[in-house]
């Protein structure tokens, strides 16, 4: 027994433990914590799987999620009390404990059945990789072989912001997400605020750079750049821009437009969609994954701020405000 | 010369470790959560300042010796903030929070 087996035994039985206190957990609050911690040790497990551009997305995608989850636990505190009191009966949580059961069961089956060693497309992807200009195999498989699931994903990711925006009341629509937050005098978290976006900005930026040939990528690059942008938010030193603002909506475009366009132009030029001319793939991955990294930012920053909350000028919330205080109903 | 910084390293990393597990004892025993606070302090700056400390020696150059230092620096930063953070939320919300 090496102590690198008793780590990752450690680990595995860590993550299995903090999941099971994730959803036996009996506050959305302490679910969501433990959801936090459970996407950190699931990147720490693909570091020891020497995987780390997917250890740095789970990462990503763990902080940015807990961050949602914690703004959700917080709307649901008021209600929390009745909610649990309203427990669902037997035939429902058994229900529930067989679909899991079965779920779990079933992916347990299909990992173990797998036969040794593991069917693999590793060897293809490392033997085309010159083609590509690329030195990381996972920029090339999300940016070259596997390129239409990239920008659907993208694309996925801007339908949800639309979902979370239609949820706005229609007297508000087009005004800032989120509530205002004033800038308190000696503040801690201004300090940070202050001190942290230089550090992250280049950081991301790095590891969107750095992806063509080590690992990183347009994902976690973004996610730290939209994380940085929310630091100075909730210091109250910037503002949410209205969501009918013009270069918003651009930069929440631009992304899926620009790999929209150079797979389109692939027609012409290797005569295929989103096939790359001999001699450009690297410029022209480099320069989508830059315009997805500004799309991505952008639209991961207004998820986390939510629908829009505050109406675009003084004069229209004065008219909802009276519209509210007398009882009728905004005009369609 | 490799000894001694292999003895440096374990000396260093043990002792990291040991600030780490204090404070983890210290999360779970003290009676309200300012103490707690200071106890996980405790882990964050002197625990891993240590192991940091600890695994310079093993690093091949400058510029990964100045990346764990860098780790160091932004933990105690995040750190620190999120404890002022916390501090000032339980001291609004009483002593027994």
């Amino acid at each position: 027994m090496t102590v690198a087996w008793a780590v990752d035994l450690g680990l595995a039985a860590l993550i299995v433990a903090v999941a099971v206190a994730t959803v036996t957990a009996r506050g959305t609050f302490a679910a969501a914590v433990g959801f936090v911690a459970c996407g950190l040790l699931l990147a720490l497990a693909w570091v020891q799987l020497a995987a780390v551009d997917v250890a740095l997305t789970e990462a990503a995608i763990g902080a940015l999620t807990g961050m949602l989850l914690l703004g959700a636990a917080a709307h649901l505190h008021p209600t929390e009390a009745g909610m649990v009191a309203e427990r669902p009966g037997v035939a429902l949580r058994g229900a529930a404990t067989l679909l899991c059961a079965v779920v779990t069961g079933a992916l347990a089956i299909v990992v173990l059945s797998l036969p040794d060693p593991a069917p693999s497309l590793a060897p293809a992807a490392a033997a085309h990789l010159p083609a590509t200009e690329l030195g990381n195999p996972v920029t090339a498989v999300l940016m070259a072989y596997r390129a239409i699931d990239t920008l659907v994903e993208k694309v996925v990711v801007l339908v949800a912001l639309l979902a979370v925006w239609s949820l706005a009341p229609d007297p508000r629509w087009g005004g800032r997400p989120g509530a205002s937050r004033r800038r308190q005098r000696d503040d801690a978290l201004a300090f940070l605020a202050q001190l942290l976006p230089p550090i992250g900005i280049v950081a991301g930026v790095y590891l969107v750079w750095t992806s063509a040939d080590h690992p990183g990528g347009a994902f976690p690059g973004s996610t730290l750049l939209a994380a940085m942008w929310l630091l100075a938010r909730m210091a109250g030193l910037v503002d949410a821009p209205a969501v009918s603002r013009r270069w918003l909506r651009i930069a929440l475009v631009a992304g899926p437009v620009v790999f929209l366009a150079v797979g389109l132009a692939g027609f012409a030029w290797a005569d295929r969609f989103l096939a790359y001319p001999d001699g450009w793939a690297k410029p022209l991955i480099l320069g989508i994954e830059a315009a997805m990294t500004v799309s991505i930012a952008v639209t991961l920053a207004m998820l986390v701020e939510g629908p829009p909350e505050r109406s675009l000028s003084p004069d229209a919330q004065r008219a909802a405000g009276e519209r509210s205080s007398s009882g009728l109903e905004p005009e369609p | 010369m490799s000894f001694v910084l292999d003895v440096f390293t374990v000396v260093a990393v043990a002792a990291g470790a040991f600030f780490f597990v204090a404070g983890t004892v210290g999360l779970l025993r003290f009676p309200d959560s300012l103490c707690r606070l200071h106890a996980l302090t405790k882990a964050d700056n002197l625990g891993l300042g240590l192991v940091v400390l600890g695994l310079l020696p093993q690093v091949e150059g400058a510029l990964a010796a100045g990346r764990l230092i860098a780790v160091w620096l932004l933990a105690q930063l995040a750190g620190t903030t999120v404890t002022q953070l916390l501090a000032r939320s339980a001291r609004r919300s009483g002593p027994l929070a």
